[in-house]
């Protein structure tokens, strides 16, 4: 396993969110983390990152436990985010947002390797390079976070609804290149409200409510599963107008 | 005098005055930036720094304006004195977040702006009563040199300032825009969380600030102390207070427009001066700012709401 969370309970002061949850992310794996609104989707996020601590239970990455260590630490070892509505350093240059995914690392051959490799990933973010990144449309700025994180070079990428709010086009385009990304070897544990087509590219998927760990399974299951059917896939069910 | 000497004169004074102003307007934009924390204490930090290039000066065997001294000895003895007494300084700064700043971390409300409040009169107490309320005489062996430029007078230490505060503010500048931890400080000013997420660590970020801030009004207080020959435990009240309006007017948190505000502050301190009344220079600016602030609530470079997305 990459990444394990061990009977995890998070708190924000006496708000109990993460109630005993389990995850377990396989090498190599896309999951995806299904839930309704306000559940702990992104807190599972921050639990991983260390921006919020755990109170008890163990969060295991690469076969250590990583729960105490801090944030700067995580990424080195190689978890990067792809935060939830994107939070770009707005008034940076996309250039610069990719510098500071890559904050961590040296600068020289591997570091203009995966510059590259982001500006082939997404030929847009090259075109913008040098732009005020507030300045870019949500779609754009969607691929200079996930670029961003790529910069990190990580091995587990964390992505917090990165379909939110992008148009379908844009939706597409992400979800192809998360694949895209998940080819190349990166692991990938994504929060996803759009369940339809997070499930079409998952490999595995949890589903959370209030802050526990309701159901699980392959994600081919799930699709067909009919709790889910109900609850997520709602739209699914309405037969397309001729 | 004719009146456009006049206007030069005040425009070569308004223009020092502004260059110290704006050091140490930069301090308070630098840490409201990253924190949205006022640092009342920077005011008194200022001050300190005007003592310490005292005190080093007169390490140097130099008391009042008696001692003058040329060339390579004059020069070495002013960086000397600038080095260390910049260097004094943010160190002070440093300790000042660390000791008291850091373990309120995280706690909303006024907590930490009261106690730099706090820290602010401590320093100013220590100085009060190391001198015993006396104001004293700044050690001055730079010759007296002046020049004159269409019937207006240009001093030495004012060349000095306009020589060495640019440099100074440039070197903020390529420091804040090109380096990585400057890098690092913008990234933190505008998202401190995702800030975090990218590796950065906050906490060295806001000890970065800090140092550097105090390190700059820390020159501050040395220019100010060359300029008017005189120091005193009041100083950090008077030109402080200008220069946070300085920064307030400039936009808190823009490190341009605190360069900007802080040269505006000087020149309108020395026009109503010389065209008005001294006694009125405080009313004038006051007014100023609250007039930009009536229709510009962020200042002149300033963004509304902290744009945090
Ligand atoms: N920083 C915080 N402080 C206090 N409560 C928080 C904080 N962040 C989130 N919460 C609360 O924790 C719960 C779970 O939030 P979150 O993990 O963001 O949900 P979601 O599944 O929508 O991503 C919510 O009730 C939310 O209000
Ligand atoms: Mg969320």
């Amino acid at each position: 396993m990459l990444l394990e969370f061990k009977d995890i309970d998070t708190y924000y002061g006496d708000l109990h969110v993460l109630k005993q949850v389990n995850y377990e992310i396989g090498q190599g794996e896309i999951v995806c983390l299904l839930g309704g609104n306000a559940c702990g989707k992104s807190t599972t996020m921050k639990t991983i990152m260390g921006v919020v601590r755990p109170v008890r239970g163990s969060v295991i990455f690469d076969g250590k436990p990583i729960e105490k260590l801090p944030t700067a630490e995580r990424v080195k070892r190689g978890i990067a985010p792809v935060l939830e509505a994107r939070r770009l350093f707005a008034r940076m240059t996309v250039f610069e947002n990719l510098e500071m995914g890559a904050y961590l690392r040296a600068r020289g051959p591997e570091f203009e390797q995966d510059l590259e490799r982001v500006y082939s990933l997404f030929p847009r973010v090259k075109e913008r390079r040098s732009q005020i990144a507030g300045t870019l449309s949500g779609g754009e700025q969607q691929m200079v976070a996930m670029g961003r994180a790529l910069m990190a070079r990580p091995r587990l990428l964390c992505m917090d609804e990165p379909s939110m709010g992008l148009s379908p086009l844009y939706v597409e385009q992400v979800f192809d290149i998360i694949q895209e990304i998940n080819r190349q070897g990166t692991t990938i544990f994504m929060v996803e409200q759009n369940a339809n087509m997070a499930l079409q590219i998952a490999h595995r998927a949890y589903v959370l409510q209030t802050g526990q760990v309701v159901l699980s399974g392959m994600a081919a299951e799930l699709r067909v599963n009919p709790l889910i059917r109900e609850a997520y896939l709602g739209e699914m069910q309405v037969p397309a107008p001729a | 005098m004719s009146f456009s000497s006049l206007l030069l004169q005040q425009t070569i004074n308004g223009m020092s005055l502004g260059a110290m102003y704006a050091l140490l307007a930069l301090g308070f934009t630098l840490i409201y930036g990253i924190l949205e924390l006022i640092n009342f204490a920077h005011f008194n930090v200022f001050m300190m720094g005007s003592f310490l290039a005292l005190w080093v000066l007169q390490g140097f065997g130099l008391t009042g304006q008696t001692v003058i001294l040329t060339g390579l000895p004059l020069i070495g003895v002013l960086v000397a004195a600038l080095i260390v007494t910049m260097f004094g300084t943010g160190v002070l700064g440093v300790v000042i977040e660390r000791v008291t700043l850091r373990p309120l971390r995280g706690i909303t409300g006024p907590a930490a702006m009261i106690t730099t409040i706090g820290v602010s009169y401590v320093l100013f107490n220590i100085i009060l009563l190391l001198t015993s309320a006396q104001t004293l005489n700044f050690p001055n062996p730079l010759p007296q040199l002046q020049w004159q430029v269409h019937g207006a007078i240009v001093t030495l230490p004012e060349v000095l300032i306009w020589l060495v505060a640019p440099l100074l503010m440039t070197g903020l500048w390529a420091f804040v825009q090109k380096s990585r931890l400057g890098k690092a400080m913008r990234a933190t000013a505008q998202d401190p969380e995702a800030a975090r997420m990218m590796g950065v660590e906050v906490d060295k970020v806001i000890m970065t600030a800090f140092f550097l801030g105090s390190a700059l009004a820390g020159a501050g207080g040395m220019i100010f102390g060359l300029y008017y020959n005189f120091t005193s435990f009041l100083i950090g009240f008077t030109a402080g207070l200008r220069a946070f309006t300085a920064a307030v007017l400039g936009g808190i948190g823009n490190v341009p427009g605190a360069m900007v505000g802080g040269f505006a502050i000087g020149l309108i301190e020395a026009y109503s001066g010389q065209f008005i009344a001294t006694e009125w220079s405080d009313v004038i600016i006051f007014s100023i700012l609250v007039l930009v602030l009536v229709f510009r609530p962020a200042g002149l470079f300033g963004r509304l709401a902290p744009s945090k997305s």
